[in-house]
């Protein structure tokens, strides 16, 4: 326990730098401003206008937009918090949140970091010296070669030794960068090589370490927290086994399918790990957990707040980026092991003390075996699934998360409970009122759960529930606490930001709370159906595929989910089966955007020509007159699908005004079905549509890219994205940019074009070579990952004009093969 | 005891008796017979309407709208909507032009005119159809291109050419090149109106031989399309006969040519939509200071306007089968103005000529309506109505149902031919916008005093049901009858009453045929056969579009005293 009186002595925090950007950045500036905080944001170049930036109440600029000039850059951002008289810095993740230089050099200038102790981070960034130490403080470890000897001939003999598969990994770094997985012998030289020149890009430093490969693990991870006090404890685990290209998509909270004694001897060995290297504030161990012999292995620490911490928050009930902050102002940990709370628990002692209460109680008492419940978190990226989810850049032109409306906390309900044993009812009604109701009620329910838990081991008497309240008041609470949906959406984005190639094209995290897991799930599969991104691709369909998948369903993690699962998961283009299914809802939705656009164009018109009587109103009454017809009207778009790679599928609509102000809508020639359609606009491109005897909310998004108008519809459980051609339906400020150009984006067969916006690092043939198919040509690096660029086709390789250094945009066209017989083919 | 209740409240008193200034009755009695008769009537003159309309939107046929389609070229109707502001309104004019007038079927009379706003601008659009004829001018086309010219004039609207014509029609050379009002005065209008400021614009969609050449080249602004737009005076055949040069049509007079080397055109489209839009973009430039002082940007049109207290399909319902029953035009203005309100002017004068003042879609209107034969009070009091609203500046209706007027000793001694000449006086000067709607009869000199074809209004159309002619065809009989037995008795000639019958039959089916709408419509002798039920839309946008010009003062002749 801490030492009596301490917090007092140290100098409080009072001016937070968060060294980084995004989500994290602004979730860290959100919590510092609940507690009074004030912040300072460091920018690049890149991001002088992103919401980190405006959630701050100073920022800095610290450099170009190339990461390692600005936010790696760990001087210029020290010499900003010593310039903005900052205290302390928050690293959050990635970036400099694991450099023990770092670290060090804040605590040189006499600044607080805001994180474990250097020698923790460097003791356990380490990879090979992080299991040389976990293996002398008996923690489990997977069969592996940890040494310093890198040369890549003994490292193949060692490799042997394991035995394969084997795992290559970086000793430095994350996120699954530099990583390989070597199937057999005669691959293991290119992939050492490749690991090692992606570390070397990524973190500084290139050694590697071979690890056994465990074909079908689990990746469970623990939440630890220490103080300087030397006390640690787990908030339980994370399991994190869903992954694509070894990085996280979704993380749920506790793992499911894993037993009360698993769970314990997890959370005994993680805090054993920390204490093993002195570790203070937040920290996650993450585990390899073998699913065929249920052995779980120590695989690395991570010295520093996670990602997915959010899930851990959802069900501690707990505030982690405060924690860290208290911790690092010196004050113990807020609560001890015992109090941390584990499913039902922290309730069996509020039920004891309601010993004069009635059924209402017990109604509580059953709903509360798993009072913490269950979080889930997804991680919504910019990135082209299909294209092997390789990162993609643009503009947000329409990004709506979950609706405010649907979104409410979890810490309501907990909240709402506490009422019910304080007896303060009014108090904490008008609590809940308020404006930013999240954090104030999380601290209420803190300070109050220790109260009780504390008098529920002495007094019993002292905290009486209080009988009095009304019966009805406490079911009016219940009833109101359903309503509060528990999701959280981290962003660090608005709609009209740049998702650039810069950084990491996370664009949110979404994470949702509900009473166990199957109702979280269903929250789950909600909010991605209403999360609506548009302008980048997104992985949100593939995230609700994901979340509808049954074996997910069922809690049948690992970490070969995707690969194992891919024939659900991805569509088929070949699939016609589901192809004709997909392209009726197409035809479908393409209707409904017609409608809507026409019953916008109506409002915009409307507001234009009301107000100004020489713009004769009459002429713009709905529908539109025609001497003995119907005003008809044609539109054609074009469906963005995952069925035509190459080409996409050409939809013509032609829109008969009925004189009622409905919309009779057909595809294609006369004797076509024809759909009535009303629509009517609620603003903001959201609407309401009656057809077919269904009434449904739609939201469009409508943007204009060179000249092109893209139009996104979300319809039930559709999202679906048109492409229009420019032609008279241009608002006025796109009309005088008119310029009709009907040739075509495709090149010529063979054309190989750059898959992402990124830097050229090697070319491994020359211009005019002769290459086989699938021959690797170049190798593109970008969000530090590399990408080889092979040929999709045997022949000769013309127009590579591209060098090692250079800088290329997505869609740049890189190099030829020219074939006699060409052949399509996917990058992989 | 109500006493002291009024004193406590008098106010409340007399807001509970309700005055019902100006509301007019609904009229129309909807259970009787007649309603019924009249409303099957009209639903077969209605389908009639609609099939002849449905030949005509289809244009020059199949082949024709494919070959079209082949050229990636849109009909006339659709390049027109492509020009409108989106979701706006459009008043075609004349659809039924050319209705079996020749031995081909001439559908719209192979040109689409009306007027519709392009970025809040009123314009005329004059279409050629492609598919019809290849756009040649046939002598009803040509009439067509100038009306459009004509209201152009008087409304002051913008033009557009939508150039798509093969010039005029050859063997009907004589009809269709020498006259006064035949082809060359679309280029005599296209300079005068230019003239006066009004914007001539051509967008060469097509091609545009001979005659058709100087459409686009008398324009102020022109566009083409590349590919599709030629102008030359003669074409490559003619030119290889003349000159013996081969050359193609593009390189002739293609749109490269025309807006690189000749300056016969100034925007060069890239291709049909492009054209249209770039159309589009010069209406949008023009300026419209101009704007100042047009009557309809004086303060009189309430933006908030109420809709008819009665249902406006019930129009349909009101004409009678039987010409010669009378039928209240007041049920018919109930469904025309807003709110069905009506205040009467001289209600109880002269009562066979309703007038009133009321709005329509919130723009005042002054509307003269016939409620039986004009007599010297009803012409008198039409006479004081129409100087009112020309010295008010009220834009008149005319909703004409009328036999002419009243013959007879007295009438006669009583000076209705001077009465008469009073109200055609004041109909032909008065300056004020005028809208004409036969919705009966129109018969002899009421035409004319109600403000025929002959009186300039700025629009005039037709109810399916309504007859034009000098007189009814019976009168007409009785008349030629008459004179032919006189002659036939001075020759000494016996004429049988069968053969007497069968002459009057020839005269009356004549009448009949000639005095039909449709025969009307052909020729132009209006703007169109409509749906009684469009009647307030129709006028409302007549009006709209007459208001677009300034102010002008009356000056009447001399007037009989």
């Amino acid at each position: 326990g801490p030492p009596p009186g301490t917090t007092s002595q140290q100098q409080r925090i009072e001016k937070i730098l968060v060294a980084n950007r995004g989500e994290i950045a602004c979730r860290i500036m959100r919590t510092a401003k609940r507690l009074g905080i004030r912040t300072v944001a460091v920018y690049s170049d890149a991001d002088k206008d992103s919401f980190h930036v405006k959630s701050a109440d100073e920022a800095v600029h610290i450099g170009p937009p190339p990461a390692r000039l600005s936010y790696l850059n760990g001087s210029s951002i020290v010499e900003a918090a010593v310039r903005t008289g900052a205290q302390a810095v928050h690293p959050g993740y990635g970036f400099l949140s694991e450099s023990s230089e770092f670290a060090q050099l804040v605590e040189d200038r006499g600044l607080t970091f805001i994180g474990p102790p250097a020698s923790a981070i460097r003791d356990m960034g380490d990879k090979s010296a992080s299991k040389r130490i976990m293996g002398a403080a008996g923690v489990p470890l997977v069969p592996g070669y940890h040494g310093s000897e890198q040369d890549v001939e003994i490292m193949r003999l060692e490799a042997d030794k394991i035995g394969y598969p084997i795992l290559i990994k970086p000793t430095h770094g994350g996120g699954g960068k530099g990583m390989r997985i070597v199937q057999s012998p005669n691959e293991f030289v290119d992939s050492f090589l490749g690991a090692q020149r992606e570390a070397a890009a990524s973190f500084g430093i290139n050694t590697i370490l071979l690890e056994k490969y465990i074909t079908q693990p689990r990746h469970i991870e623990v939440q630890i927290f220490g103080d300087k006090f030397g006390n640690v404890l787990h908030l339980y685990e994370r399991d994190c086994s869903v992954q694509r290209r070894h990085q996280k998509i979704i993380e749920e909270a506790p793992a499911p399918c894993v037993t009360d004694e698993f769970r314990t001897h997890l959370g005994q060995a993680a805090v054993s790990a920390a204490k093993a290297v002195g570790y203070h504030n937040a920290g996650t161990v993450e585990f390899i957990v073998d699913t065929k012999t249920g052995h779980f292995y120590f695989m690395e620490m991570n010295t520093r707040l996670q990602v997915e911490h959010p899930v851990t928050e959802m069900i501690v009930g707990q505030d982690l980026v405060e924690w860290q902050i208290r911790v690092a102002n010196g004050e113990p940990l807020p609560i001890s092991q015992g109090q941390v709370p584990l499913s039902g628990q922290a309730f069996t002692h509020g039920i004891e003390l309601c010993h004069s209460c009635d059924v209402l109680f017990e109604f509580i008492s059953k709903e509360n075996i798993n009072y913490f419940g269950h979080a889930f978190e997804a991680r919504i990226y910019a990135e082209n699934v299909l294209k092997g989810f390789l990162p993609a850049t643009g503009v947000l032109h329409h990004y709506q998360p979950v609706p405010p409306s649907s979104t409410g906390n979890l810490f309501m309900l907990i909240h709402l409970r506490r009422i019910l044993y304080s007896g303060c009812f009014l108090p904490a009604m008008l609590a809940t009122l308020q404006f930013d109701i999240f954090y104030p009620i999380l601290q209420l329910e803190r300070v109050e759960r220790n109260r009780i838990i504390s008098t529920s081991h002495s007094h019993l008497s002292t905290s009486k529930p209080v009988s009095f309240i009304p019966l009805f008041a406490s079911l009016f609470l219940l009833v109101l606490s359903f309503f509060y949906l528990t999701v959280r959406v981290e962003t660090g984005v608005e709609q009209g930001d740049v998702v650039s190639m810069h950084y990491d094209p996370m664009i949110a995290k979404l994470v949702v709370w509900g009473e166990n897991r199957a109702a979280a799930l269903v929250k789950l599969k909600d909010c991605l159906l209403k999360f609506q991104v548009a302008g980048v691709p997104t992985n949100i369909n593939f995230l609700q595929n994901l979340a509808n998948h049954k074996a997910f369903e069922e809690g049948n993690v690992e970490t070969h989910f995707i690969e194992h699962h891919k024939d659900d998961l991805f569509v088929d283009p070949n699939n016609k089966v589901i192809y004709e299914d997909a392209f009726s809802a197409a035809r479908l939705g393409a209707k409904l955007v017609a409608a809507c656009l026409c019953e916008k164009e109506r409002s915009a018109m409307k507001e234009s020509h009301s107000g100004d009587p020489s713009l004769l109103p009459i002429w713009y009454t709905h529908p539109p007159f025609r001497v003995n017809h119907h005003a008809q009207r044609t539109m054609e778009f074009e469906w963005e699908n995952e069925y035509e790679s190459s080409s996409s599928k050409p939809l013509m609509l032609s829109i008969t005004y009925h004189p009622d102000g409905n919309y009779f809508i057909q595809i294609g020639e006369n004797g076509a079905h024809i759909l009535e359609v009303k629509a009517s606009n609620l603003g903001n491109d959201n609407f309401i549509v009656e057809a077919d005897g269904l009434t449904m909310n739609i939201s469009l998004a409508v943007y204009t890219k060179g000249q092109i108008k893209h139009i996104h519809i979300w319809h039930g459980p559709h999202h679906l994205h048109f492409r229009q051609k420019l032609g008279l339906d241009l608002s006025d400020e796109d009309e005088t940019q008119h310029k009709t150009s009907f040739e075509t984006t495709s090149h010529p067969p063979g054309t190989v074009v750059a898959p992402m916006a990124g830097l050229v690092v090697k070319v491994l043939v020359e211009d005019g070579a002769k290459v086989e198919a699938g021959q690797p040509v170049l190798v593109l690096e970008a969000m530090k990952m590399e990408h080889v660029v092979k040929a999709t086709s045997g022949g000769v390789v013309e127009g590579l004009k591209v060098g090692a250094g250079q800088q290329v945009s997505d869609g740049s066209v890189l190099f030829r093969v020219k074939v006699s017989h060409f052949e399509f083919g996917f990058w992989n | 005891n109500p006493a002291p209740c009024l004193i406590a409240n008098p106010i409340h008193h007399l807001q509970t008796k309700h005055f019902s200034i100006g509301i007019l009755p609904d009229g129309v009695n909807r259970s009787s017979d007649n309603f019924v008769q009249n409303s099957d009537a009209m639903e077969r003159l209605l389908s009639d309407l609609q099939s002849h309309i449905n030949k005509v939107l289809a244009g020059g046929g199949e082949t024709a709208v494919k070959r079209n389609r082949s050229r990636y070229k849109l009909l006339p109707r659709e390049r027109i909507d492509r020009l409108l502001d989106p979701g706006s309104s459009f008043l075609e004019l004349s659809q039924l032009a050319g209705h079996e007038l020749y031995e081909d079927p001439l559908p719209s009379g192979g040109i689409i005119t009306g007027i519709g706003p392009v970025h809040g601008r009123l314009c005329m659009f004059v279409a050629n159809d492609p598919t019809v004829k290849g756009g040649t001018y046939y002598p009803i086309t040509i009439k067509k291109h100038l009306r459009a010219q004509e209201i152009a004039a008087q409304c002051k609207l913008p033009c557009v050419y939508l150039v798509d014509s093969g010039g005029a029609f050859l063997p009907k050379q004589a009809e269709v090149f020498p006259d006064k009002e035949n082809f060359g005065r679309i280029f005599y209008n296209q300079a005068t109106l230019s003239a006066q400021g009004i914007p001539q614009i051509a967008l060469v969609l097509g091609s545009c031989t001979a005659g058709g050449a100087y459409i686009p080249a008398m324009a102020d602004e022109s566009v083409m399309v590349k590919g599709n737009g030629t102008i030359f005076l003669a074409g490559p055949p003619l030119v290889k006969a003349a000159t013996g040069e081969e050359v193609s049509a593009e390189d002739l007079g293609g749109a490269t040519v025309h807006c690189k080397t000749s300056g016969v055109s100034d925007y060069f489209a890239q291709d049909e939509i492009h054209g249209l839009a770039l159309g589009r973009n010069i209406v949008k430039n023009l300026h419209l200071a101009g704007k100042q002082g047009m009557l309809s940007s004086s303060p009189p049109a309430n933006l908030e306007f109420k809709e008819p207290l009665y249902d406006v399909k019930e129009l349909r319902s009101i004409a009678p089968v039987d010409h010669k029953q009378q039928f209240d035009v007041r049920s018919v203005i109930a469904r025309i103005v807003d709110g069905s309100e009506f205040d009467e002017f001289k209600k109880l004068y002269g009562t066979t000529l309703v007038t009133g003042f009321a709005r329509i879609y919130g723009q005042p209107v002054g509307i003269l309506g016939n409620n039986g034969i004009l007599f010297n009070e009803s012409a008198l009091k039409g006479t004081h109505f129409i100087e009112l609203c020309s010295q008010r500046n009220i834009p008149l209706v005319f909703l004409q149902n009328i036999t002419g007027f009243m013959v007879g000793s007295r009438s006669e001694a009583n000076g209705i031919a001077k009465s008469g000449a009073k109200l055609v006086m004041a109909v032909s000067c008065v300056k004020v916008p005028k809208v004409t709607i036969m919705i009966g009869g129109s018969f002899g000199a009421g035409n004319y005093a109600m403000c025929g074809r002959a009186f300039n209004p700025n629009f005039l159309f037709l109810w399916p049901n309504a007859r034009i002619s000098v007189m009814g065809g019976a009168q007409a009989a009785g008349v030629l009858s008459q004179i032919e037995r006189a002659n036939k008795k001075r020759q000494g000639i016996q004429w049988t009453s069968e053969e007497e019958d069968k002459f009057k039959a020839k005269v009356m089916e004549a009448y009949e045929r000639e005095g039909n709408p449709y025969y009307s419509t052909a020729r132009l002798w209006d703007d169109g056969i409509i749906d009684p039920a469009d009647t307030r839309k129709i006028v409302g946008l007549c009006i709209s579009a007459s208001l677009n010009r300034p102010l002008e003062d009356t000056k009447y002749g001399v007037f009989r005293m």
